[in-house]
């Protein structure tokens, strides 16, 4: 009898709390920039598309929902398709961890609902943004060691010019 | 067998190898660079430290380089010592601090040797803060990509490229740790086997051009065991492919014969497959004009041509044996030709029957690389059989090991055994029409006619033994080298004579086989080597069949309904005026065949087989090696093996039918290979080959893909966002997918790709040797169908049609075919790499023939106005034709109308 009437009790006081329910969609819950929602292909501070087609998220996908094909221009690698299945994703972020060039990335966008599945399925032209995302300023082509366009040989960082192979001095 | 400790662990190993080999073939993770199973140690890279001690009782020991240090009886070394580590550990680091930062866009990624031995040895932070080196990269040609940044200055290149294949452009330059590994200038490489830079090179330095257009990591593409089919020597290759498309051919290791590397033709004449030249559809000839149809209508049509009038068969050389039978079992053996023309069927099965009859060795590839005297007779094998040549490259040196071995420096000592090889003499001799490629290996070269080449032949057998016939009125100095030659051959403990069918001649054969068959007498190791034109020639020679004559003759009499032709472009075989002569007397032709080659053009029903990527078939070497290559990709209907194909045909015929028994029920591969033993059962042995469908590793079907393939979900997608279930894949024992069985001990004839953690590069073959250059773990790979006959007591039966010498003559020359390594071979020149590396046909004369820029040839086909390079040494009256190239049927010698141009004769 003690029980029931505390149980009773214990509930009507819960009226009387603070409420944690958010009026979500009119209201919006703060998500830090880290939270891992839907993917994004960022580009270089120059504005090329920063993925170089290197495939290393796709092998890191857990559930293998990333599939992408390498292709080539001015020396440049970038990706001649690059599609994600995000009715398959898990929004692990194993993809952007293992981004060597910070080009996928997720962002604190979650809100992908679709009626169609075959709609989750997302191109190139779907995911690339035009900024830099995270990561302001790297360029991975700055860094690596093969020229591109506007990079010379050898003008990379910590680099120095290319040998001149007819020169015998030390 | 010797024992060794490892660390503590005692491990049994073998005397005369290195301790680098010892450590891998014991299974230990040991880091190195410089060394290579083919190449030998030189020491260069410091990267194989390891600790020795000089016994039980010898606590400090000293740091060695395990691949200059011989195996000796109770050697104690420690790999895990630390010091050693910290040796090994700096070296890599010392290597990368000029290193770019590269991995991500580095076609080598996922397969770096360099990546492997980082991680072995542990480092993973970059101290070093100043700049580092770059260079230059230059344009390779077609083949390779260059990225020289990223070289560690191992020097397996330049000892791969110009000490073991003979290249002469490509070098080392500069000096200190600025050296430069490249071409003097820009340029193609010109070495027949450049591409295996691409798997020599440890780093991403060398890597393949055509495969980078199409580029996927390695663990992301499926692999099947496959075979080359773009020569009779039957390389060994695996084949990678992703998303239903051919992306590249690699090495696969075959001990006995193409071992660690492949010819340029065959790593990159694959083009073929994916070239806009792929028949697609069934195409059905209306109104002069070619259509798509769908398959049904197609065999729905080819039942109306074949009702009531006779069916004959056109196999051909490059079509698997299981496809040839097929057809052999729609037609029936009376109307089953075997798509070559008399001449060619002719010498191809006098080759079949001088090995048969050999009493001697039927050496394979690597064993010719021990043949201690070696003579080429008319066959320039370094376009015909290139990685046959390579080998006969190596058998130059052996004099130069046996001088070692009596200094008592091991053979793997590369360095040192070159140069004290560098006076050795060479037992090759070369005696050829045109220049070759080993001429700059040989003791001796002599250009002559093919003719004169078979009359020395004879004249060396008739020295060798006088029981052979003797060759009347020759040249005094001809007499000469042949005693010379005789001699080096009779002293030889190993001889090997190579010849072949290049020349369509039958004499040279019968003289090479005499000179092997008397030389077998005395030495019984005495081999005989013919080499034959296409992958298949020798299956098809032991299954037989009519001659394309034979078909005109009935196509002529009218008795010919339908022909139907598998994978064979008659143009090649037949000069323009009898295919028309065929086409037209024969109211209906079916083609089947993957490329569209100028005879689909002119055929009323054209259906799409697979390619070798697409199916599993067999393909007999001209060893008589029976070797199965695999299924490596899945491609849309109605795409499908010829043999399929067939039995569309068949099943689309009245059923009341006499002929085709069986043909109609057959399920899968190993169906047709049952009947196939049945029906010739000379060629039974062949179901051996691989295993069949049903085998299963440890209850599980093999895997084709690596078991870290990306994208399973999604890769689809964009057709059907449901999963689709992987291909099926009934005629292999290969799941399509990652799930199944896979490793080093699976049979050497099933091995799909090398990963064997943490060895992801193609040096993981290691893991899947028994030893290091020797067999595999998983046993025999294909089955040889040709047995040494033995040593009969018996007088050897001696060939005596020996021919008359070559006449020059006034107004014709001899044109001999200039079989080219790019250009002459059929389906390579249908990849675009291959096509871009061909060079432009040109007419070789004489040195002083060549007076004008360019000369009107008439061939059976008309008058070909052609460029005139001339070739040194070229005997009189002989001019120098591409096969296959200026006009297609051309391949056997013919004489020939020579001209001037007309509107240049007056100016010259
Ligand atoms: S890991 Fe980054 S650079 Fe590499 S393919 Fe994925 S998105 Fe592109
Ligand atoms: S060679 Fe190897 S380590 Fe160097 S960039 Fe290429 S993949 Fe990376
Ligand atoms: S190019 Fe490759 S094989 Fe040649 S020295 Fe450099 S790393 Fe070694
Ligand atoms: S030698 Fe012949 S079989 Fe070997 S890779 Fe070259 S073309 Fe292919
Ligand atoms: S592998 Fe031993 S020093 Fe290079």
């Amino acid at each position: 009898m003690l029980d029931t009437l505390r149980t009773l009790f214990l509930t009507a006081l819960h009226a009387f709390h603070r409420r944690a329910t958010v009026q979500y969609p009119e209201q919006k819950p703060y998500l830090p920039p880290r939270y891992r929602g839907r993917i994004i292909l960022s580009r270089d501070p120059d504005g090329a598309e920063r993925c170089v087609a290197c495939n290393l998220c796709a092998v890191a996908c857990p559930v293998d929902c990333i599939s992408l094909q390498k292709t080539e221009a001015d020396g440049r690698w970038y990706p001649e398709y690059f599609r994600i299945n995000f009715s398959r994703c898990i929004f692990c972020g194993f993809c952007e961890e293992a981004c060597p060039t910070y080009a996928i990335q997720l962002t604190p966008d979650f809100e992908m609902g679709e009626y169609a599945r075959p709609n989750l399925v997302y191109e190139k032209e779907d995911l690339l943004i035009s900024g830099s995302g995270k990561y302001p300023g790297y360029s991975f082509y700055h860094v690596a060691g093969i020229p591109v366009p506007g990079k010379a040989r050898g003008t990379s960082e910590r680099e120095r010019p290319p040998v001149d192979l007819h020169s015998l001095l030390p | 067998m010797t024992s060794i400790r490892i660390d503590g662990r005692d491990c049994p190993t073998r005397t005369g190898i290195n301790l680098l080999q010892a450590c891998l073939e014991a299974g230990a993770s040991l880091p190195y660079f410089c060394w290579h199973p083919e190449l030998g140690s030189v020491g260069a890279c410091r990267q194989c430290a390891i600790r020795q001690f000089s016994g039980p009782d010898d606590t400090k020991g000293r740091i060695v380089m395990a691949c200059m240090t011989p195996v000796s009886e109770n050697t104690i070394i420690s790999i895990d010592d630390p010091e050693a580590r910290d040796f090994r550990a700096s070296i890599i680091e010392w290597m990368m601090v000029n290193h770019p930062h590269d991995c991500p866009v580095c076609e080598e990624g996922g397969e770096c040797h360099l990546q492997d031995m980082t991680v072995m040895t542990g480092h993973d932070t970059r101290r070093y803060r100043f700049t580092k080196r770059t260079h230059r990269n230059q344009d390779l040609g077609p083949f390779v990509k260059h990225e020289m940044n990223r070289c560690i200055a191992c020097y397996r290149c330049v000892r791969f490229y110009r000490d073991y294949a003979g290249g002469d452009d490509l070098a080392v330059f500069a000096s200190h740790d600025n050296v430069y590994f490249g071409r003097a200038e820009d340029g193609t490489l010109q070495n027949a086997f450049s591409g295996n830079l691409v798997e020599i090179c440890p780093t991403g330095v060398f890597t393949d051009k055509p495969f980078s257009a199409t580029y996927a990591r390695k663990w992301d593409m499926r692999g099947a065991p496959s075979v080359c089919v773009h020569c009779a020597v039957g390389c060994n290759t695996i084949v990678n492919a992703r998303e239903e498309t051919l992306r590249r051919v690699l090495n696969r290791y075959h001990e006995d014969i193409n071992r660690y590397l492949l010819c340029d033709r065959g790593r990159f004449g694959h083009g073929f497959v994916n070239a806009p030249t792929r028949i697609r559809t069934p195409l059905r000839a209306i109104d002069g004009q070619q259509a798509a149809i769908p398959m049904t209508d197609a065999l729905q049509a080819f039942a109306r041509m074949a009702a009531g009038g006779r069916i004959v068969g056109i196999a051909s050389p490059r079509a698997a044996l299981e496809t040839c039978f097929s057809l052999h079992a729609l037609v029936g053996p009376q109307h089953f030709c075997t798509g070559q023309t008399r001449h060619e069927q002719e010498c191809v099965e006098l080759a079949h029957a001088l090995l048969t009859r050999h009493p001697g060795a039927l050496p394979t590839i690597h064993e010719m690389e021990s043949a201690d005297a070696v003579l080429v007779l008319g066959e320039d094998v370094c376009a015909t059989a290139p990685r046959l040549g390579l080998s006969l490259r190596q058998s130059a040196r052996q004099a130069s090991f046996h001088t070692a071995d009596d200094a008592r420096v091991p053979r793997w000592m590369d360095a040192a055994v070159r140069t004290l090889g560098a006076q050795c003499p060479s037992g090759l001799y070369v005696l050829t029409p045109a220049p070759t490629d080993l001429d700059d290996v040989a003791a001796q070269t002599r250009r002559a006619a093919p003719d004169d080449i078979a009359r020395l032949g004879f004249a060396i057998a008739h020295e060798i033994d006088p029981a052979a016939p003797a060759v009347t009125d020759l040249a005094a100095d001809d007499a000469r080298l042949a005693a010379r030659i005789a001699h080096a051959l009779v002293a030889a403990g190993k001889p090997l004579v190579v010849s072949g069918m290049q020349y369509g001649s039958p004499a040279l054969m019968q003289a090479a086989a005499s000179i092997a068959t008397a030389l077998a007498r005395a030495t019984p190791a005495a081999g005989l080597s013919l080499v034959l034109p296409e992958c298949n020639s020798m299956g098809l020679a032991m299954m037989g069949g009519l001659s394309l004559e034979t078909v005109m003759e009935q196509a002529r009499a009218g008795a010919i309904s339908v022909l139907v032709i598998v994978e064979n472009d008659l143009t090649r075989h037949l000069p323009p005026a009898d295919v028309a002569e065929l086409l037209a007397a024969v109211p209906d032709i079916v083609v089947i065949d993957h490329t569209a080659t100028p005879l689909c053009r002119q055929a009323s029903l054209v259906l799409p087989a697979s390619a070798f990527s697409e199916c599993s078939g067999t393909l007999v070497s001209q060893e008589g090696r029976a070797q199965r290559f695999f299924q490596a990709v899945f491609p849309p209907a109605p795409i499908q093996a010829g043999w399929r194909w067939v039995q569309a045909l068949a099943r689309s015929l009245d059923p009341s039918a006499p002929h085709m028994t069986g043909l109609t029920v057959w399920r899968d591969l190993d169906d047709v290979l049952s009947a196939l033993a049945q029906a010739f059962p000379h060629l039974a042995p062949a179901v051996r080959a691989a295993p069949g469908a049903d085998y299963r590793m440890n209850g599980q079907k093999l895997r084709s893909q690596t078991y870290r393939a990306s994208g399973r979900t999604v890769i689809r997608s964009f057709v059907n966002v449901r999963d689709q279930p992987p291909p099926r894949s009934p005629d292999t024992p290969f799941s399509s997918s990652m799930e199944g069985a896979y490793g080093p001990d699976m049979p050497a004839a099933l091995v799909s790709g090398y990963q064997a953690s943490p060895w992801n590069s193609v040096q993981a073959l290691n893991r899947f040797q028994h030893e290091i250059g020797g067999p595999m773990r998983g046993g025999e790979c294909g089955i040889r169908l040709l047995s040494r006959v033995g040593h009969s007591d018996a007088k050897p039966a001696y060939a005596t049609d020996i021919p008359r010498p070559h006449l020059v003559q006034a107004d014709t020359v001899l044109v001999l075919p200039d079989t080219r390594l790019f250009g002459s071979e059929e389906l390579s020149m249908f990849s675009p790499s291959v096509m871009a590396r061909a060079t432009a046909p040109a007419l070789g004369l004489p040195a002083g023939m060549a007076a004008t820029g360019r000369m009107v040839l008439h061939l059976d086909d008309g008058p070909h106005m052609l460029p005139v390079e001339p070739v040194p040494g070229l005997p009189e009256g002989i001019a120098l034709c591409p096969a296959h190239m200026v006009a297609r049927a051309f391949r056997f010698p013919r004489m020939a109308r020579l001209e001037r141009m007309p509107d240049e004769g007056g100016r010259s």
